[in-house]
């Protein structure tokens, strides 16, 4: 659990990028990673979910109806620049992997910090979708990624 | 034509036996030729993999991509209910109670075992351990990596978990598990190649069936398998994707 965690509620709006919004309660409280365990999503070329691991749906608080068919920015919490997700998005587009640190949004408001990897999978030649598999990420990573994602929120 | 057949060294020996009567059922069963050929070590098998030698492989996760992807394979059956997880284990008496306690410098038993191998180093990352800033020895065997972490010459050994479990009561008792990994869709499976392709029909047949004839069903028992699962190409990729994402 990180130190500075308030537990304080505060109601946002999150801004996707295909331009629509959603208002959210957000609540300032980690849930840690779980020890072992690789969270494992899969999407098709949209970023749309196709597949969701017992661990992914157990850490994300939502059921596996409530995944599947919905948009993976489903998880993004406000505290993450833009500018991390157009990387991924770049990065992966170009038929490569993509490693970063995540801090996403449960549906209970709380958040988990990742170490993401996302690859793109291609079935003779064509690109039919990506996978994404998480790891736990170092208490340093978390406060590294930390500091740096609040300068680049700052710029946006 | 006489094909070949080998296995992942990563069983515990007890089982070897049970591999050699696996080989002369199936080839009743199949009405040909195969020649079992096993290894002591994964390096020197993936070599004369690489030669291809080999046209049935019973693959660890690791080697099934490259087999698949590089080489032509098809994964057709995979063991009933058993996934390929990693142990961190250290000596009972250890200072350190969570993998975040092991700090710089610490010393890490380990086997040739790929897919054990990437895992364990997966799961030491979240102490900032890395192989830079560990002192990674390989060893030839699980309970040599038990022996190192007993006589306090490690301070961490990784396991695959199946061979952890397999080893004796005694030695167990004198470890204790950090972390264990649940990661349930990374397993072993059965792989044929392009020489033998036209047998693989048969080959799933016979092997998901095997449970319900009584010689067959011993086999089983003597490699420690339950029943065999089909496996479909996709299935094959999808485990394939996900052991992408932990190599770099
Ligand atoms: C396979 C895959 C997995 C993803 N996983 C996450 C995730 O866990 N959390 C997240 O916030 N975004 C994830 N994304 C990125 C989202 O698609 C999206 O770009 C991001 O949430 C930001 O939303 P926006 O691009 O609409 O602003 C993933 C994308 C892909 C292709």
């Amino acid at each position: 659990m990180s130190e500075q965690d308030t537990g304080e509620v505060r109601t946002v709006e999150i801004a996707y990028f295909d331009g629509t919004k959603r208002t959210t309660d957000i609540v300032d409280r980690e849930v840690p990673y779980p020890d072992g365990k690789l969270i494992v999503s899969r999407t098709d070329p949209q970023g749309i979910i196709t597949h969701a691991n017992q661990a992914f749906i157990d850490m994300s608080g939502y059921s596996e109806d409530e995944l599947i068919g919905t948009n993976h920015y489903i998880l993004r919490h406000p505290d993450m620049p833009a500018v991390a997700f157009k990387g991924l998005w770049d990065t992966i587009e170009q038929g490569t992997k993509w490693h970063g640190y995540v801090k996403n949004l449960r549906k209970d408001g709380a958040y988990y910090w990742v170490k993401a990897t996302v690859i793109p999978n291609i079935r003779n030649g064509q690109l039919v979708g990506y996978t994404s598999v998480r790891r736990k990420p170092s208490r340093s990573k978390i406060v590294e990624s930390e500091a740096l994602y609040k300068t680049l929120l700052a710029e946006e | 034509m006489t094909f070949n057949l080998t296995v992942s060294p990563d069983f515990a020996p007890d089982h070897i036996s049970g591999w050699y009567f696996f080989n002369t059922w199936l080839q009743r069963k199949l009405g040909v030729g195969i020649h079992l050929e096993l290894y002591d070590s994964f390096d020197a098998q993936r070599e004369d993999i690489r030669a291809e030698k080999f046209d049935l492989i019973y693959a660890n996760p690791y080697d099934a991509s490259m087999l698949v992807r590089e080489m032509g394979f098809q994964a057709v059956v995979k063991p009933a209910s058993k996934s390929d997880e990693t142990i961190i284990a250290v000596n009972a008496e250890s200072p350190f109670h969570t993998v975040e306690d092991l700090i710089s410098g610490c010393r890490v038993a380990t086997t040739d075992d790929p897919d054990v191998h990437t895992m364990g180093m997966i799961m030491l990352e979240s102490a900032d351990l890395d192989k830079n800033n560990t002192e990674i020895k390989q060893h030839s065997s699980y309970v040599v990596v038990a022996k190192n972490l007993l006589n306090g010459d490690a301070d961490a050994g990784f396991f695959l978990k199946d061979a952890y479990d397999e080893l004796s009561e005694l030695i167990r008792s004198k470890m204790r598990v950090l972390v264990s990994s649940q990661i349930s869709v990374v397993h072993h499976s059965l792989l044929v190649g392009p020489r033998m392709a036209e047998h693989i029909p048969a080959i799933q047949t016979a092997l998901l069936t095997m449970h319900d004839d009584e010689k067959g069903k011993g086999v089983l028992e003597s490699m420690d398998i339950e029943t065999w699962e089909p496996m479909d190409s996709e299935q094959t990729e999808f485990m394939i994707d996900l052991i992408d994402t932990l190599i770099d």
